[in-house]
């Protein structure tokens, strides 16, 4: 993995953006850890991207604002980047580069990985199906998370996703032994203010010493935003596949990933795909994505929830396209409902869990879960329908059938969907609560659920 | 003579190396010090342009390239079937166990198992004359596969000696030997074939066997034939994946090749754990008995993705050519497709739209011109068909973009995922106004034979229902329902039933995963009865909701979940009770 030969110094030829070209390059490796000495005697760090004739075209993570040609060393480590990790991360905050932040001494590490780790074989992975009860109805009844998913929040600018990450990361630590489970935080050009709600919620739920922060802030340097999640994700593979513990990873906000991602590409001169992001958006997505899972014989799971906020409240845009298309369903943040103040504003007919399916049932949930919610589905689905109609023709025109589609779709947003932030509710309120939205319905109109069920759990007026 | 080169510059899979100039076009070439795995895709002067099949991190200018003299191949014998390749035909099983639950680079491994012993019975005799892709024997490779040992298509013939008598062999042992021209060939039960050259076949056959699926959208309204093509766009979270699983799971044909080409690494695992469980519903084996997979998830080196497309309808063909009908599934096109600009770029090709290269069009129709059903090569005769059905993902959903337009003018049946139908659960989303199928005409005659005479026309009733609708929604929209006379109102309520009663299918229910083709036509005719007695009672002075509150009609609704496969007297005796229910209403009117 590591390249060989070691330690050299070359000049730096030219600067653009991020990257610098170095020259009389003679024994560099592609993708091996660069460190950049100045005049002053401070220290970058940055990787190798291209290297051939005599050049390797380097990105340095901090930027390179103050950089000079003369006087500036580019020095190849011998080795490609990697993250000391330990049991001792547990409790820590580290900046976005995976250093330590929070004054305290380097962790003593247990051993150095690479941070882009290697895919998973799929035939060793194990099929996720562990359900995680978060607390909040909508997730755990219509888009269920399981132990090894990768779930996304889509959201947009000025939303509720933070609170709504920090309530399913301290909800969902509470259940089950508190010994194996732990959060890791990556924070990617968030503000401050966001990075510090997640870190004291955290705190005041207890769960701050079972978790991981890394933090690089809107002000911190750009390309640094490469990194952050690879340290992240490198750390949360540690804790669960070495030391056998459920890491819940939340990642925000990943539009700024891609952000920084296409500035690299656009110094590089790369021919652009959609919207000038790079051609290799997905499959470089997909890199961090896909290292979510549960691999057989092994205790623990990585569980996502990255959050991204969708420029222009736009799903087509081509980050929450692609991520959409790598992750395990997605959580669909609406601005309507945010607009009339419901809180978790999620729009579930734009939302899914694929992993649900087998998370729930006998055994799990309960034997209904997955028909009820295909019912609570099919039938908010239809009121949305009819609410737009009795936009138009009035409620005067409406049948009988419609008004009482009407009158389900507000049961489902005040009743069902409202939460506070510190309510937590459990599977069985959850799926009552459901019923009385389907027994809104008369029963002929109840097609996705079976007779027996509809006897054992209808609420008759 | 092989290719013995350096290095000299590296970016992500690309690699340039000189001193190459006894290299090939698309030679495979082992690069670096790990021996990582390439393939030749430009040369100039003496520099070769190579993509890496496997990370490059860590490669370095300097380290030696060395050609194989081969073009990328696979291994065509028995032990394919129930295996999990990556893109170039290497074992996951056998890769995890040289480098864990982690896939490591550099690693070479045997594509099956060449010391498993089959039982091999002889079809030929000592001194028969033979030519290439006759077969020589057969041996059981798997309870649901009988797999049959064929020379390889570009043997020369001959005359055949040393042929070993009835037995149990390993895939090394010389089964036979052929003399031409004093030159002696040995024949074992495998041989290797390049996977970007088509097998060749004596003849090609019109489809006009429909491929049966037990999805009710597909079989009924949109069919694909045996040896056609087909292509299921749509946006994430339409459920494409979950469709071609249930194609994968229930088509009707002999073996199955699912390539997962860039997508999620748990819906490869997904496969594995399920289909071993899953039975066969014709011949009550276990999935995993007919089934292939290629899996190169999209964190996977995206060169073997471009690969693993070739691999697997290699395979196809191969299990083609002893007479099989072939299913090929790819998930997603659209990923292959993107690893092929990534590749461009890197050669830094003049891109055409969206930054694809310009030959995207041309790969595609190659990639696509593989499917068919044939009369394959060599003795005995023996028809063979391979199905191509490839997923494309277009980006935002939207279907003018490069890759949904290309393919479109290569395939023939389109299904069409609709996002509003998967965001109200209405699954398999397939919009039936947006999806065609250039096969109907072909095998409504197998239907008419098969099935019933009527089927052609119930169907183009059944769809003429949900096309009147589709028009009269429009005026919904703006005036209400309470606008439209009772009879549009019923063409509304009919649509609905045909909606949820008919096209809807859940693929998650015992019962409704896969339903016969007799029970998708008797299930369209009642709703078609209901349909015609309802407007006849209208026409006899019933009132809507009479006709609307019929005890039939939920039964209708749930009959596709509530009755079996083999439980059709159940629905016969719902078509009685239908009639009996509608002559109560009319009944009631005309004595008024």
């Amino acid at each position: 993995m590591t390249a060989e030969g070691g330690v050299q110094y070359s000049k730096i030829a030219e600067i653009k953006g991020p990257l610098v070209v170095v020259d009389d390059v003679e024994n560099a490796a592609f993708d091996e850890l660069v460190e950049i000495e100045t005049t002053e005697g401070e220290r970058r760090l940055g990787k190798v991207l291209e290297v051939g004739n005599g050049k390797a075209i380097v990105q340095v993570f901090e930027g390179t604002t103050g950089l000079s040609i003369s006087g500036t060393n580019a020095k190849f480590v011998g080795k490609v980047m990697e993250m000391p990790v330990s049991k001792e991360v547990l409790g820590r905050v580290f900046d976005g580069l995976g250093r330590p932040k929070d004054g305290l001494p380097d962790p003593i590490a247990d051993k150095f990985v690479d941070i882009n780790g290697e895919p998973m074989n799929p035939e060793q992975r194990e099929y996720p199906k562990d359900f995680i009860q978060t607390g909040v109805s909508v997730i755990d009844g219509l888009m269920t998370l399981v132990r090894g998913q990768k779930l996304p929040i889509f959201s947009g600018s000025g939303m509720s996703h933070n609170l709504l990450a920090a309530q399913i990361a301290r909800q969902a630590s509470v259940v089950g032994k508190q010994d194996d489970f732990a959060v890791v935080f990556a924070a990617i050009g968030v503000q401050y203010s966001e990075a510090e709600y997640f870190r004291r919620s955290l705190e005041e739920s207890g769960a701050l010493k079972r978790s991981v922060l890394f933090l690089n802030t809107a002000d911190d340097p750009a390309i640094e935003r490469i990194i952050t999640p690879r340290v992240a994700l490198t750390v949360a593979e540690y804790l669960a596949f070495e030391l056998g513990m459920h890491v819940l990873v939340v990642i925000t906000d990943m539009t700024n990933y891609a952000e920084a991602l296409r500035e690299i590409s656009a110094a590089r001169e790369e021919v652009p795909g959609r919207k000038g992001y790079p051609g290799y958006l997905y499959t470089d997505l997909s890199t961090l994505y896909e290292r979510a899972g549960k691999l057989n014989g092994r205790k623990g799971s990585v569980t996502q929830v990255p959050i991204l906020s969708m420029p222009s409240d736009d799903i087509t845009h081509p980050i929450p396209d692609l991520t959409g298309y790598i992750t395990e369903g997605q959580i669909v943040v609406g601005r309507d409902l945010f607009r009339q103040g419901v809180y978790p504003p999620i729009n579930i007919l734009s939302s899914l869990s694929r992993l649900m399916k087998d998370g729930i049932g006998e055994g799990s949930t309960r034997d209904d879960h997955s028909e009820v919610s295909n019912q609570v589905y099919d039938a908010y689905s239809r009121s949305q329908e009819v609410r737009a109609l009795a936009g138009i023709v009035g409620k005067a025109g409406l049948t009988e059938i419609d008004l009482k589609y009407l009158e389900l779709g507000d049961t489902f947003e005040k009743e069902f969907l409202t939460q506070a932030t510190d309510e937590n509710r459990t599977i069985e309120e959850t799926l009552t609560l459901m019923w009385k939205i389907v027994s809104k319905l008369p029963k002929n109109e109840i097609t996705k659920i079976k007779d027996k069920h509809v006897e054992k759990y209808y609420q008759e007026e | 003579m092989a290719a013995q080169g350096r290095i000299v510059w590296v970016s992500g899979p690309a690699v340039r190396a000189d001193g190459m100039s006894d290299a090939k076009m698309y030679e495979t070439v082992t690069v670096g010090n790990s021996k990582l795995v390439g393939e030749v895709i430009r040369l100039t002067g003496d520099v070769a342009f190579i993509q890496v099949y496997e990370s490059t991190s860590g490669l370095k200018p300097g380290e030696p390239v060395v050609g194989t003299g081969n073009p990328l191949s696979v291994l065509l014998g028995p032990g394919i079937i129930g295996q999990l390749y990556d893109g170039i035909q290497r074992p996951l099983r056998e890769l995890s166990k040289a480098s864990g639950s982690f896939i490591g680079r550099g690693i070479t491994t045997s594509a099956v198992d060449m010391t498993k012993k089959y039982h091999f019975v002889p079809t030929v005799s000592n001194g028969d004359e033979v030519a290439a892709g006759n077969i020589i024997g057969t041996i059981q490779e798997t309870d649901l596969i009988e797999h049959s040992i064929m020379l390889s298509p570009d043997h020369k013939g001959g005359k055949l000696s040393n042929l070993v008598s009835e037995g149990d062999y390993d895939l090394e042992t010389v089964l036979a030997t052929t003399e031409k021209d004093g030159q002696s060939v040995d024949v074992k039960m495998y041989h290797k074939w390049p996977v970007r050259k088509p097998r060749p076949y004596n003849k090609r056959h019109d489809p006009t066997v429909p491929l049966l699926t037990g999805q009710r959208v597909i079989d009924t309204f949109f069919p694909i034939a045996k040896g056609g093509t087909g292509s299921i766009p749509g946006a994430f979270g339409t459920g494409k994946t979950v469709t071609l699983h249930q194609i994968a799971k229930w088509a009707d044909s002999q073996v199955v090749v699912y390539i997962g080409c860039g997508e999620r690494g748990n819906e490869m695992t997904e496969v594995l754990v399920e289909f071993p469980h899953l039975k066969d519903p014709r011949s009550g084996k276990p999935l995993m008995d007919r089934t292939v997979l290629v899996a190169n998830t999209s964190n996977m080196p995206v060169a073997a993705r471009e690969a693993s497309i070739y691999t697997g309808v290699t395979i196809a063909e191969y299990y083609r050519d002893m007479g099989k009908d072939v299913v090929l599934v790819a998930d997603s096109t659209s990923r292959w497709a993107e690893s092929l600009r990534e590749m461009s770029g890197r050669l830094e090709e003049m891109p055409a739209e969206e930054g694809y290269p310009s030959y995207l069009a041309s790969r595609l129709a190659e990639f696509y011109e593989r499917a068919g059903r044939v009369q394959a090569a060599g003795s005995p005769d023996r028809n063979g068909s391979v199905t191509l059905i490839g997923a494309v993902s277009p980006s935002g959903g939207d279907f003018t973009e490069p890759v949904t337009t290309h393919t479109m003018r290569f395939i023939k049946t389109f299904w069409a995922l609709d996002a509003k139908l998967a965001y109200s659960r209405h699954y398999p989303s397939i919009n039936w106004m947006n999806s065609y199928s250039g096969y109907l005409a072909d095998i409504a005659k197998w239907w008419s034979e098969n099935i019933s005479e009527d089927w052609f026309n119930i169907r183009s009733e059944t769809y003429g229902i949900l096309q009147r609708e589709d028009t009269l929604k429009e005026i919904v929209r703006l005036l209400g329902p309470e606008a439209l006379p009772d009879e549009e109102k019923l063409i509304l309520e009919v649509a609905r039933m045909i909606k949820i009663g008919l096209l809807q299918q859940n693929s998650f229910d015992d019962v409704d995963t896969y339903c016969s083709p007799e029970k998708q036509f008797k299930l369209m005719k009642l709703l078609v009865d209901f349909y015609n007695k309802g407007q006849q009672a209208l026409k006899e002075g019933a009132a809507l909701s009479d006709v609307r509150e019929l005890g039939v009609v939920s039964i209708l609704l749930k009959a596709r979940i509530d009755i079996k496969d083999d439980e059709m007297p159940k629905l016969e005796q719902l078509e009685k009770d239908m009639h009996e229910q509608f002559k109560s209403i009319s009944g009631v009117k005309v004595s008024n």
